[in-house]
């Protein structure tokens, strides 16, 4: 037991010893601040079953999602071994839906991994080197930031093709000017800051602030953001699909499922009406995680 | 959109805003040099497409001197700035090229459908005003009671669900099962072509033509797309409003008016109200222009003969000059909205005079 409370003592310590110590104590507190938000919490909770489901879809999913049995074409909810009935080719919808997760998560971090990325190098360099430079970026940032984000995606996948991979790529195409924005602001605050003068006394170069000392200041607010944003990436790559302009039929994407099921709205409700719900739920998810992130981390924020 | 974000905005502005003639040279300038970057990227996008532009001209069966011939008067063997300057001059004259769908000129395509659009959005952004606005307010008022967290939820449930999907689920129900409103489409087949049109928006010709059967139709069609729109744009008008509101609340002279003994009404009404209004209309303008978005989705659901589905139709055959033609207007019209809540920005607030 004793182990435990010097446990404690250690992550909740005023005055940490070492760097490490003073990192992961306050990721502690940030776990504890979260912990007592429920909304936030049960954001965490759609998100993990998100990632344990698609994890272990091949265990969970009573069907394979792609094999199709016309005699039990548009069969309807709780039907014998179909728990959320079939589609038009008699395709389990259950099963589908747990494939589909697979893919929305794929999407959501494939463009994790490029948009927030490019936005905060466009923003540090136009905020650190300053002068024309930061025109120029900040006029093409404003540029993209003119077009409404889905029709931008659209006339991007109608000129390079659709397909997950290219709508992925439109995605963040439309995604990062906010992340530039912001990584811009907050270089302008950094860079008149008194360690960067001291850094720059030592005579480091300006790539070795940029990188070292101006993006860990600026990953939090970004975290925030792109959890905030996570939900409209998700939404918006479920329009693709719902285009036909996304993931390709067979793939079991959400959106995808959804076109499919708008032949038959009128008389087999179920093909359409599953496939939303699991999008809007996955959106909440990530929409009450980052409201649960902005609270904890910027407290100064509005609250909403 | 977050809200920080358009705090920021919003602050950006007022500090923007406070030399007025300088500020308006260079905000024309800027709005200019976007709208040249726009069509540099929808150019940039018609020249990266897969698809050959002289082919869809003139067609397989062409022989090679045709095609070539083509080729040199499209301008195809100049270099790709020289390119970017006649498609320039081309668009400044009005010319968006032809249509291959439709065989008309863009142009002409773009400004028969839009009334469609605008006229969609039009009543969708009032729902999302007269409901928005009230219930962020409300809610604001009452933090942490069983009204703020039922506002919340409700805007949350707006920000999480996929318009197109909502969509339909409200067609299923209340046109499938309930029979309340009128199905895809601006009109009934009946009722088409019946009025003159004048301004291009069915609800005012018929009123023009004291036609009320057609405008009781034309209402029962419009009734839900706009209000699935109409939600979408509530949540976030719903959610700003109460963070504008807690935010004003908050600071010291709503305290010193209380410590008066003004009444509570008073101060919202008077006092708070006027300082949020302001910012207000930049989120009404932005989320009006986030509406055009929404509509491309809900257009192709409801089969509205709007901007939204004109682009999407022209996506689904490949006719590269509506899609750029589109995406442009859409794009111009984004910066407009923007530019003219900058201005009404400066009208409602004295401060920035």
């Amino acid at each position: 037991m004793a182990t435990v409370y010097e446990l404690l003592d250690w992550l909740q310590s005023d005055q940490p010893s070492s760097r490490t110590q003073a990192r992961v104590s306050a990721a502690y507190k940030l776990c504890i601040l979260l912990g007592k938000n429920r909304l936030a919490m049960f954001g965490i909770l759609i998100i993990a079953c998100l990632v344990l489901i698609s994890c272990f879809a091949p265990v969970i999913a009573p069907m394979d999602p792609y094999s199709q049995n016309l005699q039990a074409r548009l069969s309807p909810p709780l039907t014998e071994g179909h728990l959320l009935g079939t589609d038009s080719l008699g395709r389990d919808i259950l099963s589908r839906l747990i494939y589909g997760s697979r893919i929305t998560l794929l999407v959501v971090a494939l463009v994790i991994a490029i948009a927030p990325v490019f936005g905060l190098l466009i923003g540090t360099v136009a905020g650190y080197v300053g002068g024309w430079v930061d025109s120029f970026l900040m006029g093409l940032t404003d540029i993209f930031l003119a077009f409404p984000r889905l029709v931008l995606a659209l006339a991007f996948v109608a000129a390079v093709g659709a397909g997950i991979e290219n709508a992925v790529l439109a995605i963040s195409l439309t995604a990062w000017p906010p992340y530039a924005r912001i990584a811009r602001a907050e270089t302008l605050t950094i860079r008149s800051s008194e360690f960067i003068a001291a850094i720059k006394l030592q005579g480091a170069r300006p790539l070795r602030i940029v990188v070292l000392h101006v993006w860990p200041l600026c990953i939090s607010s970004l975290i925030v953001r792109v959890t905030l944003d996570m939900a409209g990436i998700i939404l918006t790559a479920a329009g693709l699909g719902f285009l036909g302009l996304g993931a390709q039929p067979p793939s079991p994407e959400w959106g995808a499922m959804i076109s499919e099921g708008r032949r038959f709205i009128l008389d087999s409700w179920w093909v359409a009406t599953f496939p939303g719900l699991a999008i809007f739920f996955v959106s909440l998810g990530f929409n009450l995680l980052g409201d649960g992130l902005r609270d904890v981390i910027d407290p100064k924020a509005h609250k909403s | 959109m977050s809200e920080t974000r358009t705090i920021q905005w919003t602050q950006r502005r007022k500090a923007l805003l406070h030399s007025p003639i300088t500020t308006s040279i260079s905000k024309l300038l800027r709005v200019s040099v976007t709208l040249l970057g726009l069509l540099l990227i929808t150019f940039l996008i018609g020249r990266v497409m897969p698809i050959d532009p002289v082919l869809a001209v003139v067609g397989e069966q062409a022989s090679k001197e045709t095609y070539e011939q083509t080729y040199i008067d499209m301008g195809l063997d100049k270099p790709v700035i020289v390119q970017f300057y006649y498609y320039l001059s081309d668009v400044l004259q009005g010319n968006f090229g032809a249509s291959l769908l439709t065989a008309r000129p863009v142009l002409d395509d773009l400004l028969r459908v839009f009334p469609a659009t605008l006229e969609l959005s039009t009543i969708a952004i009032a729902i999302g005003v007269l409901l928005g606005v009230p219930l962020g307010i409300v809610s604001a008022i009452k933090p942490g009671t069983w009204i703020d967290v039922t506002v919340r939820i409700i805007a949350l449930m707006g920000y999480s669900a996929p318009i197109f999907w909502l969509g339909m689920i409200g067609l299923l129900v209340f046109y499938g099962e309930l029979g309340w409103v009128g199905g895809p489409g601006r009109l009934d087949i009946v009722y088409m072509d019946t009025i003159p049109n004048v301004t291009g928006a069915i609800l005012v010709d018929s009123l023009l033509a004291r036609d009320t059967a057609t405008f009781k139709n034309a209402l029962a069609h419009i009734i839900l797309p706009a209000s699935v729109l109409g939600y979408y744009s509530l949540a976030y008008i719903c959610r700003m409003t109460r963070s504008f509101m807690l935010n004003e609340l908050n600071s010291e002279y709503v305290l010193t008016a209380r410590a008066k003994g003004v009444r509570e009404t008073t101060i919202i009404r008077r006092h708070v109200f006027r300082n949020i209004r302001v910012p207000l209309v930049t989120v009404i303008a932005l989320s009006y222009g986030n509406l055009l978005e929404g509509a491309v989705l809900t257009e192709f659901v409801f089969s509205w003969p709007g901007i939204g589905s004109y682009i999407t139709t022209a996506l689904l055959s490949a006719d590269m000059n509506a899609v750029l033609g589109g995406t442009f207007l859409v794009g111009a019209v984004f910066i407009l909205l923007n530019l003219s809540s900058d201005f009404l920005y400066r009208y409602l607030d004295p401060r920035t005079r």
